[in-house]
C-alpha cells in the first residue's frame, strides 16, 4: 500500500522498503522462509518481476539458494527472523570464507520483547562470530539504503553482508525515497574458482586468512562510511548507538552528540575513540546484548550501558530517557485497569481446534511446535505442553519416550503442522523410525503456513507466485520413511478423530495421523458460500460441551436467578449456548460434539 | 516531544484497525506532516487484543509512543478503550466504538465483562466520545464501514481538511462499496462532531 505524499517519496513499512531496496539494488534471486518479522519482505518482492523470487521449506535452503546464484554472479538475497538464522548458520559460517560473485545478503529480523517469537536473540552475535560485515538501519528508508549499500559492499569485500532489522523497522510505516534500479554489468555465468568455492581443508585454510584480511580491510573502510556518523551537539553526554535504538536516543536527548553506528560490525575503532574522547560521559543505548557496549570497553573505553538501559525487551523513548535521567521521568502516570485478557485464539472453524480438544480430554503428555496450532497451549484447551524450535517436537518425543522407557507406552503424541513438518520435522520423523519410537505424530495439515499470514509451501500446490507446483505427499513420505501405520483423519469430525487417536497411542509401534482441512482463511475459504451452523436453544440442555472448544463465534450465555424455570428449562440449567452465525466458519465441531440435537447447519 | 501528536488506535484483531490507521496517516501525510506508524502482525492477529501507534508533526524519530503520550486514542472495542490507560493522561481523548467483544474467557463463562467500563476513563477526567459505529455502518448499508465510520469520527481531530480523506477513501476503497464507505465516513464524523 503506497501513496505519494509528495514527489518521489513513497510512504512504506521497513519491510516493503527493504524489497524495493532490493529491487533497486538489482537482486536477481531471492529465497527464504516466513517468519514475523521479516515475512512481508518477500511477499512484496515478488510483485517486481525482475526478480526471481521464492519460498524455501527452510531458512537454511534459502541461504544455500542465495549462495548459489551469488556463485553465478547474480546478486542474492536470504531473508529470515532471527530464530532462522540459527537454522541457516551452517551455510552462514562458510559463506563467510567463499565470499561469492554477485553480492550476497542476509536479511534477518530480530524480534525483541517476543512479539511474536519463542525467545529473544540479537543476531549481531552472529556477525562477530561469523566474522561477516553487519549493517544495522533504524527506519523504513534506511532500510532502503542500507540494502543496496550492503550489496555494494559484499562485492567490494567478497563477503556475504548481514542487514539486520527489528520489528520495529519491520512494521513501522515511514517515508521512504525511491530510486533508480541498479543494472549489473555482467549476466549470470558458470565460472569455476575451486580455491574460492570448494571448502576442503587446504582451500578453507587459505581462505581462512583471507577472512582476516577481509576484516580488517572492512574495519580500516568502517572509519570512512557515511553511515557511520558523528552528529554534533551538546558534548556533555555523548551517545553511541545503533538501529532503532537511534531514534529513542534522538527523542530523549535531542540536543547531544551522538555517534550513530549504520555498521554495528566491524566498529569503526578510530572514530569511536575519538568521539568518546571528546565528551564528558559516554553512553552506550542498545537493545538486548551490550554488543557494543563490550566491544567498547574490550577498547578500554569507559561508557555506562547495560549499567542504566536494560538488556531485557526493547527499548523506547521512556526507557532511554528515566535511566539516563531519572529527573526528567514523567510523573502521576495512569496505573492499568484489571480487566480480562485478550489472548490471540484459533480462529472459528479452525481445524485444529478439535484435534487439541480430543488431546485435552486424553492423558497424554502433547510435546507441540511452532506455528498457529502453539495457541493449543491456552485455556480452555491447555493441550500442549512442550514447545522448543521449529521441528523440535518429534525429536523431543522420542527422547521422552527412550528416558521414559516401558512407562511411556501411550502416553505421548507429538503435534507439528504442515509447513513446520517440512521446515525441519522431516529428519526428525526418520529419526523416530530408525530408532525404533513407538509413538504417536499428529501433522495437522491445513495446506499453509497460516501464523505468518497464509504462505504457500511444499505441501500448498502453488508457489509465492501463485502459480501451480507440485505438492509434496505427505502421507506418501511418511510411509516412506518407514511408518506402517499412517491415517488421515478429517478434524471437524471430533468423536471421529478421537476413537482413532486413541487406536493410534495404543499402538506399540511409530503411528501417524495426517489431520487433513485447509485453513479457514485460505482465499478459496473465504469465498465459500455464507453457511453457518445455529443454536435450537430449546434443545439446549447447557451441558458446554461446545463451549469446550473454545470457539470465538460460540458464547456462553448464563441464566440469571430464576431465569431457567421461567423459560421453561430445567431448574438446575444454568445458562446455554449461542453461535455467533457471522463469526461462525461452518466447520460443525460443536454439531459433531452435541449430543442433544441443538446445534444445527442452515444457510442464513 | 511536544510539536509531535500521539494516536493510538486499539481493538481486536480483525475489526480493520490496520486500514483505519492507513487511512489517518495518509490523510496527515497529504497535509504536509512527517508520520510514522507502528504495528504489531503474526500472533496479534488471531483475534487479540491489537494497537497501531501513529506519531505525526515535523519530523517524527521514534515510531513508538511512550507511556502518558497518547494525545488522542481511537478505541473500535469498550474494553480495549480502557486496557491502554498507562498511555493516556489527563488530557487525552478517547474516541470509542460503543462494541462489545467478548474475551474467550468471558465467552466461556469463566469472567465476566466488566459493566460500565468506560466510567473507568470518566472517572480519571478524561474526554470520552462514545460512537455506536456498527449502527453507523450498517444504516451506511455496509456493516464492513464500521472502521471507516470511526475515521470519520477521529477527523474531527486531525489537522486534515475533510475533502482530502474523502478523496483517499474514495481511492482506496473497492468500488462497489465507496458510496457507503463514504455515508459512513459522513456519518461518523457528524456523531463526534455532535458530542
Amino acid at each position: 500500500m503506497t501513496e505519494k505524499p509528495q514527489e518521489n517519496s513513497l510512504w512504506m513499512s521497513g519491510n516493503e522498503a527493504i524489497a524495493l531496496g532490493a529491487f533497486e539494488a538489482g537482486v536477481g534471486v531471492a529465497s527464504g522462509y516466513p517468519g514475523t518479522p521479516s515475512t512481508e519482505i518477500l511477499e512484496n518482492l515478488v510483485h517486481y518481476p525482475e526478480v526471481y523470487t521464492e519460498w524455501a521449506p527452510n531458512e537454511k535452503v534459502g541461504l544455500e539458494v542465495a549462495i548459489g546464484a551469488s556463485f553465478v554472479g547474480a546478486r542474492a538475497l536470504a531473508t529470515m527472523k532471527h530464530v532462522g538464522l540459527n537454522v541457516a548458520a551452517d551455510p552462514l559460517f562458510t559463506a563467510a570464507y567463499t565470499g561469492g560473485k554477485g553480492g550476497l545478503v542476509v536479511l534477518v529480523a530480530d524480534d525483541p520483547d517476543m512479539h511474536s517469537s519463542q525467545n529473544e536473540q540479537d543476531s549481531r552475535n552472529y556477525a562477530l562470530a561469523a566474522k561477516i560485515p553487519m549493517l544495522e538501519p533504524s527506519d523504513p528508508a534506511e532500510a532502503k539504503e542500507f540494502i543496496k549499500q550492503a550489496f555494494e559492499l559484499s562485492e567490494q569485500l567478497d563477503t556475504p553482508v548481514i542487514v539486520k532489522i527489528t520489528t520495529r523497522i519491520a512494521h513501522v510505516k515511514g517515508v521512504v525515497f525511491k530510486g533508480e534500479r541498479y543494472q549489473p554489468q555482467e549476466q549470470p555465468a558458470i565460472e569455476k574458482h575451486p580455491e574460492k568455492f570448494v571448502m576442503l581443508p587446504a582451500m578453507a585454510r587459505r581462505r581462512r586468512v583471507f577472512v582476516e584480511e577481509r576484516m580488517n580491510r572492512c574495519t580500516e573502510l568502517a572509519e570512512e562510511l557515511q553511515c557511520n556518523v558523528i552528529e554534533e551537539g551538546d558534548r556533555s553526554r555523548g551517545f553511541i548507538t545503533s538501529g532503532v535504538s537511534y531514534l529513542y536516543v534522538k527523542e530523549a536527548f535531542p540536543d547531544a552528540a551522538i555517534l550513530k553506528l549504520g555498521m554495528c560490525w566491524p566498529l569503526p575503532e578510530q572514530k569511536i575513540r575519538k568521539f568518546a574522547e571528546s565528551v564528558d560521559t559516554l553512553y552506550v543505548v542498545e537493545e538486548l546484548d551490550p554488543f557494543l557496549e563490550t566491544q567498547l570497553k574490550a577498547l578500554g573505553i569507559d561508557c555506562h550501558g547495560k549499567d542504566l538501559i536494560p538488556s531485557i525487551g526493547e527499548l523506547n523513548t521512556a526507557i532511554v530517557r528515566d535511566n539516563i535521567d531519572p529527573s526528567q521521568k514523567k510523573q502521576d502516570l495512569f496505573e492499568p485497569v484489571e480487566l480480562p485478557m485478550r489472548p490471540p485464539n484459533m480462529c472459528a472453524g479452525c481445524p485444529h481446534r478439535g484435534i487439541f480438544f480430543n488431546l485435552s480430554r486424553m492423558k497424554v503428555f502433547v510435546s507441540g511446535d511452532i506455528g498457529c496450532y502453539t495457541l493449543g497451549f491456552l485455556p480452555p484447551l491447555n493441550a500442549m505442553d512442550s514447545t522448543v524450535c521449529m521441528g523440535a517436537s518429534i525429536p523431543m518425543a522420542h527422547g521422552m519416550e527412550k528416558a521414559l522407557g516401558d512407562d511411556a507406552h501411550n502416553k505421548i503424541v507429538s503435534i507439528i503442522g504442515d509447513s513446520t513438518f517440512v521446515h525441519s520435522g522431516i529428519t526428525g520423523l526418520i529419526n523416530s523410525v530408525y530408532n525404533g519410537s513407538a509413538s504417536t505424530l499428529i501433522i495437522l495439515d491445513n495446506r499453509i503456513t497460516a501464523m505468518t499470514g497464509q504462505q504457500p509451501n511444499p505441501a500448498s500446490g502453488n508457489t509465492i507466485k501463485g502459480e501451480a507446483a507440485q505438492s509434496l505427499d505427505l502421507e506418501a513420505l511418511c510411509r516412506a520413511a518407514g511408518v506402517k501405520h499412517v491415517q488421515v483423519v478429517n478434524p471437524h469430525e471430533v468423536p471421529e478423530c478421537r476413537k482413532i487417536i486413541r487406536e493410534e497411542v495404543e499402538r506399540d509401534e511409530m503411528s501417524v495421523i495426517i489431520s487433513q482441512a485447509p485453513c479457514v482463511l485460505l482465499p478459496e475459504m473465504k469465498l465459500r458460500k455464507p453457511v453457518s451452523y445455529f443454536t435450537n436453544i430449546d434443545n439446549c440442555v447447557g451441558c458446554t460441551s461446545c463451549i469446550r472448544l473454545g470457539c470465538p463465534a460460540i458464547s456462553w450465555n448464563p441464566f440469571k436467578e430464576g431465569e431457567a424455570e421461567e423459560r421453561g428449562y430445567k431448574k438446575s440449567q444454568k445458562g446455554f449456548s449461542q453461535i455467533d452465525e457471522v463469526l461462525c466458519n461452518d466447520c460443525g465441531q460443536c454439531a459433531s460434539l452435541c449430543k442433544f440435537n441443538a446445534i444445527t447447519r442452515g444457510e442464513g | 516531544m511536544s510539536d509531535l501528536t500521539n494516536i493510538l488506535f486499539s481493538g481486536v484483531g480483525g475489526q480493520g484497525i490496520l486500514l483505519a490507521s492507513e487511512l489517518t496517516a495518509t490523510g496527515l501525510l497529504a497535509s504536509g506532516f512527517d508520520v510514522k506508524k507502528s504495528e504489531v502482525h503474526g500472533m496479534a492477529q488471531r483475534g487479540g487484543s491489537v494497537t497501531a501507534q501513529l506519531r505525526y508533526g515535523k519530523k517524527v524519530y521514534s515510531p513508538l509512543i511512550e507511556p502518558g503520550g497518547a494525545d488522542v486514542q481511537m478505541a473500535f472495542e469498550m474494553m480495549e478503550a480502557v486496557r491502554y490507560l498507562p498511555y493516556l493522561h489527563k488530557d487525552s481523548t478517547v474516541i470509542v466504538n460503543t462494541q462489545h467483544i467478548l474475551p474467550p474467557s468471558v465467552a466461556t463463562g469463566q469472567a465476566l465483562y466488566p459493566e460500565n467500563v468506560l466510567d473507568e476513563l470518566i472517572k480519571r477526567d478524561i474526554k470520552v466520545i462514545a460512537v455506536d459505529a456498527f449502527t453507523i455502518a450498517k444504516e451506511a448499508g455496509e456493516v464492513r464501514t464500521a472502521n471507516v465510520a470511526l475515521v470519520g469520527a477521529l477527523s474531527v481531530y486531525l489537522p486534515v481538511e475533510e475533502d482530502v480523506l474523502t478523496d483517499i477513501i474514495e481511492r482506496r476503497v473497492p468500488e462497489r462499496f465507496r458510496k457507503e464507505n463514504l455515508a459512513a465516513f459522513a456519518a461518523g464524523r457528524e456523531a463526534a462532531t455532535q458530542s
